[in-house]
């Protein structure tokens, strides 16, 4: 099996039992992603598999040989931060930080979504041609990210510094 | 979870052919349930056959129908163009499910066979008919908050807990399946089952059958649907009570036809046929929908704790329609 993991070749030989999560965690070392509830509540595991995101506790490692994951390592690094990781810092986006490298790759993938037109529940036309990204939308489509500590006013204020339409990643 | 064999396959006789010959096997989606179910052994399959890679087409077509591969994410049928003009009410069940990073995993075909959330089920001290046939249901008299109130047997309160079913029934949609004995099409509003004296058996599929795609037959006036979901919190909880619904009023006000489903209340996604029956040539106003409403809901049946879903569905399913016709007028 092979993935490309935050630009770089890996390959291993897994038993199909092992999530993407323990595949990241424990074979790879790359222990930015969390694991929370281990059951597809809480998002604190959400990666982003060719720009889309999902939930690594919920796949198997073997479903996405071949694919191409982006994790938390993969934003940015400590010298060189990604802008939506210094605004959370700048927003107080987090407390405890458990739940934010999660917070960080669900945001990354939501602004995708909306450049895509993909619609959300609270979508009020679902015919209008572009997503208004208004406080109503962005948490609807951040709700799979829970965070315990309640830093939710934060989160919401530095996604929608960072990632609103016209300031792109 | 127990071990087991992976295979992903490319097509469907291939998918088929391997269930057949590999005992112990499943198929898997999107993986969101049943990986799950499996780490908690309640699903201990010895082999998964993964059918992400089989059709995900999405084709409008001509005739105002629809056909979705079994493999189409539920993120991208939600937002297909196509979808979203015809057949809102599917389009706004979808988006009423999960979270983002699910729908983008889930497949349509994995959508239909999502098993129940009941507490009992999951939790594996209980007893449950469904998990352990004959080993009774520990929900019937303990907190079954979120439990059925039609359909149900003295063997089983569970609900079925899909959003998207419900816009499907109705819509009427077929559920198109491929096995060892050759292809067939089910009516969706067939295709699961109630609990009966078996609730371990939620389909009418066949051992090794493969659902292949998903149709749903034209429908103009689906353009005039809605899909309200009454649940715990704002978003990402499953439902207590949910309405799909689409009305036809002529220029009279007279209801020509109308679809109504409900979730949250039964073993299966529940098409309301009584309520349309009764609705069907009458004004289009609240007193119509409430009295609808009532038919559909008179034989429901409540427990300790979830008696208050009966009134609560009579009230969304009244508002539901109300919101449309309002709409249809407009």
């Amino acid at each position: 099996m092979e993935w490309t993991i935050n630009g770089q070749a890996v390959s291993a030989s897994l038993d199909p039992r092992v999530s993407l999560l323990d595949l990241l965690r424990d074979h790879l070392g790359l222990t930015g992603t969390k694991k929370g509830c281990n059951q597809g509540a809480c998002g604190a595991c959400t990666v982003l598999v060719d720009g889309e995101r999902i939930n690594s506790c919920l796949a198997l490692a073997v479903q996405y040989d071949g694919r191409a994951i982006t994790t938390v390592e993969g934003l940015g690094s400590t010298d060189a931060l990604h802008p939506l990781q210094q605004a959370f810092i700048e927003h107080d986006g987090f407390q405890c930080g458990y739940c934010t490298p999660g917070q960080l790759c669900s945001a990354i993938g939501m602004a995708g979504e909306i450049e895509r037109g993909v619609p959300s529940a609270v979508t009020a036309d679902l015919a209008a041609a572009a997503i208004v990204l208004n406080d109503d939308e962005l948490r609807e489509r951040m709700s799979g990210n829970l965070c315990r500590c309640g830093a939710y006013n934060g989160i919401v204020e530095a996604v929608r510094a960072t990632l609103a339409p016209g300031k792109a990643a | 979870m127990t071990p087991f064999s992976y295979a992903r396959v490319t097509d469907n006789a291939e998918a088929i052919r391997l269930a057949r010959v590999t005992p112990g096997a499943r198929y898997l989606g999107g993986g969101t349930n049943l990986i799950d179910l499996m780490r908690e052994t309640i699903e201990q399959p010895a082999a998964l056959v993964d059918v992400t890679a089989l059709s995900r087409t999405i084709e409008a077509r001509a005739d105002g129908s629809m056909l979705i591969g079994a493999a189409a994410r539920n993120t991208a049928v939600a937002a297909d163009r196509a979808v979203r003009e015809r057949f809102p009410v599917l389009s706004r069940a979808i988006l009423a499910g999960a979270s983002a990073q699910i729908r983008n995993m889930a497949t349509t075909a994995g959508n239909l066979m999502q098993r129940t959330r009941c507490y009992y089920f999951y939790d594996d001290a209980a007893r449950c008919n469904k998990r352990d046939p004959g080993a009774g249901c520990d929900a019937i008299d303990g907190f079954n908050r979120i439990h059925a109130i039609l359909g149900a047997s003295p063997a089983c309160i569970a609900t079925h807990p899909s959003d998207m079913c419900v816009a499907l029934a109705a819509l009427d949609a077929r559920v198109h399946a491929e096995g060892p004995n050759g292809a067939r099409t089910l009516r969706l509003v067939d295709f699961h089952r109630l609990p009966g004296g078996r609730p371990d058996l939620e389909t009418e599929l066949a051992p090794g059958e493969l659902i292949t795609a998903i149709e749903i037959p034209p429908l103009p006036f689906a353009g005039n649907s809605m899909y309200r979901k009454v649940r715990d919190r704002a978003s990402y909880a499953f439902a207590l009570v949910s309405v799909a619904a689409a009305l036809d009023v002529g220029p009279d006000g007279t209801i020509r036809d109308v679809r109504i489903a409900l979730g949250g209340v039964a073993h299966k996604p529940w098409r309301a046929f009584a309520a349309e029956a009764a609705l069907r040539g009458l004004p289009a106003t609240e007193a119509s929908f409430r009295a609808a409403a009532e038919a559909e809901l008179k034989d429901a049946a409540g427990l300790r704790h979830n008696a208050f879903k009966i009134e609560l569905a009579k009230r969304v399913i009244t508002a539901t329609l109300a919101g449309i016709s309002g709409d249809a007028r407009a």
